[in-house]
């Protein structure tokens, strides 16, 4: 029987103590007698959001087939345990081995979202690893950072050794042989780092220097050494049919977000929606064969025992073999007895008939996401969906015996008037009448239900609206309620519910989205005053950020508010993720000018993701 | 048919609820291929139920549920099948097939045995087989059971089916209402104990184990504990 680092003590006075264990079917267990790398995994979140993400589940089945390395996986303790591991000085420590992080060669962090930051630094510092990179030694771990926030690693480069840009799949190979040849050479951590830094996809911040012009913007970001490239491109898995893919994922004891097998159809997505950055970083749009998903479908299924199988991609839609795989499922599904989820669908025959096989109808409501409450301001953000098509969805869904839907919308988006808020009210109207029209009296179950939310837009790097301003917060207020106001001047305004996001929240995500190296010292300040689990609502300390932005000298509207200009250097510019400025500036013009951009499998628009010569890029597109 | 499966619980499962459980049983059944029934309906759910459940940090030897499966394979094979598919710290130890018309596995429990001892530096001196039976021996134990809502006191002797303290291993053996209606947690006891004694009890210093889950085969009266596996024959 495994050893546990906690004691029974400890273990018991804690909410939840099977986030702590390890010990779950499927996870890996090695003897460390042959095993050149240790690899420690975090989602820098709770145990219950991390395990169902399916990015560490694809690179811990990866590092676990390499014969040298063991992957370990690691997450926050949740406040309660923060506070005793603290006080007791218990070293942070991975669930299969139940040893000190602080001892492995690697601790890897997938960064999700920017509201994790200090959640990074917990990590650290529960571990007793040095906080800052630059005082680290062989003594501790190589620190390194992926995911889509390591697209603007600047905010948080001081705590990172390395940063690796793009699909993990491709470069952790030569890395873990280049890390084990320096070791075996008796190389300088140094060195180790600089020779890492010339592998495709790998950013090493200390080898970088930024100067600042007097208005703060950048005056240059330049190697400090001849032999550092200047520019880091990001890295692709080109056939994503022939790579790594876990036929055996962890299954956790205790009930998580993602509590299915998640199987993953394609990555990128066609659409080029101007506010969204997974549309952009993830080009171009490749496919798995569908032969490879019905082969995992069923080994994942048989391997976990798991009751529920989902799809994932970012538009599920606009994958080329969807009507077969979907077919193969509900066979295979109603075999074992299996629900299927899909998520990300359109609403349209296709979609309802195949939820009205796979899901319970009485339970569920279809989904969405105009984004924007006018057809100019769609056109703006270039959201290909239309009110037409919107209207025949939810009236062919109503006719299939749905009552409820939700409808997500962004506030805050470049150019939006009132004239648009409006829309977002009558929108709403329009479904709640469309509804009365369609389901005669005697055939309604109640009331239609309507749940229209808005979240507040976030201009993010490397997509058209990075030169956008963001809102205040008072504006974002403003916005809110004016849809509130908007909405309850609808005819059925009885029938449409309103919700919308925290204001203060997105003031700060702005921030560390589009913020600079001088943002460190600001999240190390704010960390050291307590803030952990930024991204969890009842521990998010607004007034602490506020107060140490202001201790530090940092304006927080110079990376929120502020109007950028065209030629502006952004902390990000070194990174090359496959889209070119160029296009993204040709994109936001497009914006201004109320202009839609053709989608991939309609039209090449020369993003620049062509040249990476898979996916979309190579398909014929004759035959959509 | 309906099958009634005992397992064991131990090591770091201990601090896997009771819910957390039977997810993970649904999904080891689906695992090792069992051809279990499912109910009807939209969303088909396994036929299982557990007989009672074992508090976070508590170790078994004695835990049951029943199945309903279309199918038999042999005891032996179900077994392995099962066990081929357990995580470190859960065993399935036997199966039993039920008589159509038994009660279910939770309606059935009556009693539970368990041992408890202590964490090393946590045994009182004070406790010898003596104390303890003069402990059990008294005509009334009064306690307060407090629940979120209200206190009430109540003696809990009725419900306490064996007592006794082995000197030579350190260990309490008890024997205790497990039903529905008349659960006693182990920890209470001993609490009762320890105020008899005029000590002060750290529960964090114990360590219980369910050693055995009884059914009662008497009456209400003439009380016959058997082990809910006993209802049950070989196949």
């Amino acid at each position: 029987m495994r050893n546990l680092a906690l004691s029974d003590e400890i273990l018991l006075s804690v909410e939840k103590p099977a986030r702590y264990i390890g010990n779950e079917v499927n996870s890996v267990m090695k003897d460390k007698g042959g095993i050149a790398v240790r690899f420690a995994m975090c989602f820098p979140d709770v145990y219950e959001i991390g395990m169902s993400h399916l990015g560490i589940q694809i690179l811990y089945d990866m590092f676990n087939r390499f014969g040298d390395t063991w992957c370990e996986r690691v997450y926050s303790p949740w406040p309660d345990l923060d506070a005793v591991m603290r006080d007791k000085e218990i070293p942070l420590f991975a669930l299969e081995s139940q040893d000190p992080i602080k001892d492995f060669d690697f601790l890897g962090i997938t960064i999700q979202y920017e509201m994790c930051y200090t959640n990074i630094l917990q990590i650290l510092d529960l571990s007793q690893i040095p906080l800052l990179a630059a005082e680290r030694t062989w003594e501790h771990p190589i620190v390194i950072g992926g995911g889509p926030c390591s697209y603007n690693p600047e905010p948080i480069a001081d705590f990172f050794d390395i940063f690796y840009i793009g699909e993990g799949e491709t470069q952790y190979r030569p890395l873990l042989d280049l890390y084990k040849k320096c070791r075996a050479d008796n190389a300088s951590r140094e060195d180790f780092l600089a020779e890492a830094a010339k592998l495709l996809g790998i950013y090493v911040p200390r080898f970088y220097e930024v100067r600042y012009h007097e208005d703060g913007t950048i005056q240059s970001f330049a190697p400090t050494r001849p032999d550092i490239p200047e520019k880091v491109t990001k890295e692709i898995v080109t056939d994503l049919s022939d790579t790594y893919y876990p036929e055996k994922p962890v299954v956790p004891f205790i009930k998580c977000t993602q509590d299915r097998v998640v199987l993953e159809i394609q990555r990128g997505c066609i659409r080029g929606c101007r506010f969204c950055q997974a549309g952009q970083l993830y080009r171009p749009v490749r496919e798995r064969s569908v032969e490879m998903l019905k082969e995992y479908a069923v080994k994942m299924l048989d391997n976990t025992g798991y009751d529920e199988i989902s799809l994932s991609s970012l538009s599920s839609s606009d994958y080329s073999g969807l009507e077969e795989l979907v077919t193969f499922l509900i066979d295979k599904c109603r075999e074992k007895k299996v629900n299927i989820s899909l998520p990300s669908l359109r609403i349209d025959a296709f979609s309802l008939d195949v939820m009205e096989k796979v899901q319970d109808v009485r339970k569920s409501s279809l989904t969405f996401a105009p984004e924007a409450g006018s057809q100019r301001l769609r056109n703006v953000i270039n959201k290909g969906l239309t009110e037409e098509v919107i209207l025949k969805g939810a009236t062919l869904a109503f006719e299939g015996g749905w009552n409820r839907v939700k409808l997500y919308f962004m506030l805050g988006l470049p150019t939006e008037t009132e004239e648009d808020i409006q829309g977002i009210a009558e929108l709403s109207n329009k479904i709640a009448v469309a509804f009365y029209e369609t389901v005669p009296k005697e055939k309604r179950n109640g009331k239609v239900q309507i749940v229209a939310s808005t979240s507040f837009f976030i201009p993010k790097p490397f997509t058209p609206f990075q030169w956008a301003p963001q809102c205040t917060k008072e504006q974002f207020l403003e916005r809110a309620y004016m849809t509130r106001k908007a909405i309850s001047q609808q005819l059925n305004q009885k029938s449409i519910k309103y919700n919308w996001h925290e204001a203060d929240a997105s003031v700060m995500e702005g921030i560390l989205a589009r913020g600079d190296r001088r943002l460190c010292q600001p999240i190390l300040k704010a960390y050291q005053k307590g803030c952990i689990f930024d991204a969890w609502g009842e521990y998010y300390r607004h007034d602490i950020w506020m107060e140490t932005f202001a201790e530090c000298g940092i304006d927080p509207g110079f990376y929120t508010t502020r109007e950028r200009s065209l030629d502006e250097i952004f902390p990000w510019d070194f990174i090359d993720c496959g889209v070119s400025k160029e296009f993204l500036k040709r994109e936001w013009q497009r914006a201004l000018d109320e202009q839609v951009t053709p989608n991939c499998q309609q039209q090449c628009s020369a993003c620049g993701a062509a040249r990476f010569n898979c996916g979309i890029c190579v398909t014929d597109r004759s035959d959509p | 048919m309906k099958l009634r499966v005992k397992f064991s619980k131990h090591g770091v499962l201990r601090f896997i609820g009771h819910l957390d459980v039977m997810r993970y049983f649904q999904k080891a059944i689906r695992r090792a291929g069992i051809d279990i029934a499912y109910s009807a309906g939209f969303s088909p759910h396994q036929v299982m139920s557990f007989a009672a459940p074992l508090g976070v940090g508590l170790e078994s030897n004695g835990e049951y549920m029943d199945i309903e499966v279309n199918s038999l394979t042999s005891a032996s094979e179900f077994v392995d099948t099962l066990n081929a598919q357990m995580a470190d710290g859960i065993r399935i130890l036997e199966v039993r097939l039920l008589l159509d018309n038994a009660g279910n596995a939770m309606a059935s429990v009556a009693a539970a045995r368990y041992t408890i001892t202590f964490r090393e530096g946590c045994r009182p001196c004070f406790l010898t087989g003596s104390v303890v039976d003069d402990f059990y021996s008294q005509e009334s134990i009064m306690v307060t059971k407090k629940t979120k809502k209200s206190e009430s006191t109540f003696d809990m002797k009725p419900y306490i089916y064996a007592c006794s303290y082995d000197d030579k291993n350190d260990r309490l053996d008890l024997t205790v209402d497990a039903s529905s209606a008349g659960n006693i947690k182990p920890a209470l006891v001993v609490s009762a104990l320890f105020d008899y004694s005029h000590q002060a009890l750290d529960e964090s210093g114990l360590m219980i184990t369910r050693e055995e889950t009884y059914t009662n085969t008497g009456t209400a009266k003439e009380v016959r504990l058997e082990p809910l596996g006993s209802v049950g024959s070989d196949y």
